[in-house]
């Protein structure tokens, strides 16, 4: 017996996609005890282009994203959203769409609780943008305890909450670790159409194929500092090599400027 | 404090749902049956349930509630990540632990007791001071388990340190004042003993509870103290409000440690 098919309570219609933000971090520290994470870092990501950030373990990724996720307060610097500082006011968070490389929900509710928690945190009447359930033909898994879900069925209803407050700014962690091939490429394809609707997208990942596909523009994080900052294509053409994969690991290894 | 009743709610779903807490209550439920099946009366029963609500409420309450804290980690930092305030979201996250697991507590004790001596034993004499004590335990203990969840990155220190919170309150703290006692037993400690035994809530809470009951043998060296000091009517009075403060203390602290917390 398959569970019932769900639809949300949709607290307002979809409506025209809305633009995406501009995200300045000028001058950002962070420190953990002795261990300096962020040493100034400094960029823009603009809105329309999917930006791939990449460095190796332990460089400051994960403090970056959430430095500007409001999860972890910066020592010194500044991150604005369309000009806005980001800083104890939670309401700018509310432009955007977070998927953490790790989803882990409350066992006991259902993935519609789960969706129904969220969307009362965003307010009554958020425009929603349900396309991801469709896709991944969530709905028929929504009404089942989160425990019952396998992990590639939660790892999509993670995938859809990043997706479904129309955000203007979208950070993705790792977005298909877990995910079958034809749920990959659904995702894949709607990181494209929200780029293609001027929506700013960060991406961290470790799947330099993925990265290539979907990126324009790559920063690369050494050891709390910002080493590149610019186009993808620039930075394989600047090492010579062939691939970003190569290019990177040229440049996580000091071999090449 | 809209957002707040959400995450209240949220959690209040998921840990009513939970085996864990359902069988917290069912335990409770069952010890306090089988006391009136075998003979028990009402004073008794409370007496004889009072060592286990004192060492296993804040037990639970500080080892489920700090393992909760460090399982619902990611998930909090996905809640963070809305535009949700830390405020709302750490007086939810609290409130929906704690309710669940004084729920739990309160049904199963409370059951029993109306089932076999009628509403009147949930109004009257030891009973009520047991079941709120229990209450108060648990809202210590609760904030305990945010302290010790936002203080402690490492899971396992967590748990240690939650552990030996509640070693130290239930278990080793009368102990060390007994001894201390002993050591010092030219000096006049009546009123040191006094203030000593507000700085631990199963103290107060076993006092408020023994303080209704003919039991003096069971008050402990500061209950006697206390009992003698201030008498029954004083004395739980004097309990119920060191025991309310205890609450505020560590919500405090746990408040602190989640505002600043680095996630």
């Amino acid at each position: 017996m398959t569970a019932p098919v769900l639809r949300l309570e949709t607290g307002g219609a979809p409506g025209p996609a809305p633009a995406g933000a501009r995200l300045e971090v000028a001058g950002l520290r962070k420190r953990f005890g002795r261990l300096e994470v962020l040493q100034g870092v400094d960029l823009t990501l603009a809105p329309g282009r999917v930006t791939a950030l990449v460095g190796p373990n332990g460089a400051g990724k994960s403090t970056l994203v959430k430095s500007v996720l409001g999860l972890v307060r910066p020592d010194e610097g500044v991150i604005r959203l369309d000009g806005v500082p980001l800083g104890e006011d939670p309401a700018p968070r509310g432009a955007i769409g977070y998927m953490p490389q790790l989803p882990r929900f409350p066992e006991n509710l259902t993935g519609a609780e789960v969706l129904d928690l969220l969307r009362g945190l965003r307010g009554a009447g958020v425009a929603m943008d349900e396309a991801l359930l469709d896709r991944f033909r969530l709905r028929d898994h929504l009404g089942k305890p989160v425990r019952a879900l396998s992990g590639g069925t939660r790892q999509k209803l993670n995938a859809a909450i990043a997706f479904l407050f129309q955000p203007r700014l979208l950070i993705l962690d790792e977005p298909t670790a877990g995910l079958d091939p034809a749920a990959s490429a659904v995702l894949k394809d709607r990181i494209r159409e929200l780029q293609g609707q001027g929506r700013t997208i960060l991406l961290s990942s470790h799947v330099m194929s993925e990265l290539e596909d979907l990126a324009q523009d790559l920063v690369v994080l050494i050891e709390g500092r910002v080493r590149h900052h610019g186009p993808v294509r620039e930075l394989v053409q600047r090492t010579g090599l062939h691939g970003l994969e190569r290019a990177v690991a040229a440049l996580l290894e000091g071999t090449r400027p | 404090m809209n957002a707040a009743r959400k995450v209240l709610a949220w959690e209040v779903r998921n840990l009513v749902r939970s085996r864990w807490v359902i069988g917290y209550g069912l335990l409770f439920g069952v010890l306090t049956d089988a006391l009136f099946r075998f003979g028990g009366e009402g004073d008794r029963v409370v007496v004889s349930l009072l060592n286990l609500v004192l060492l296993a409420v804040p037990l639970v309450s500080a080892v489920f509630g700090t393992l909760y804290l460090y399982t619902a980690r990611e998930f909090v930092e996905l809640l963070l990540a809305q535009p949700v305030g830390r405020k709302p979201l750490f007086a939810g996250l609290y409130a929906g632990l704690v309710l669940p697991l004084a729920g739990a507590f309160l049904l199963g004790t409370g059951i029993p007791f109306l089932a076999h001596l009628g509403p009147a034993a949930l109004v009257r004499g030891a009973a009520p001071l047991l079941l709120l004590t229990g209450v108060l335990l648990t809202l210590v203990f609760g904030a305990v388990a945010f302290v010790v969840a936002t203080h402690f990155e490492d899971r396992a220190k967590g748990l240690g340190a939650a552990l030996v919170a509640w070693l130290a309150a239930a278990i080793l703290y009368d102990g060390l004042v007994l001894l201390a006692t002993v050591l010092l037993a030219r000096w006049p400690l009546e009123r040191p003993l006094l203030a000593l035994m507000a700085l631990n809530p199963v103290d107060l809470g076993r006092v408020l509870v023994l303080l209704q009951v003919d039991a003096a043998a069971l008050l402990g060296y500061t209950g006697a103290v206390f009992r003698r000091t201030l008498g029954a009517p004083w004395g739980t009075a004097a309990a119920a409000t060191a025991l309310l403060l205890w609450v505020a203390g560590p919500l405090a602290l746990g408040w602190r440690g989640f505002r600043r917390k680095d996630f």
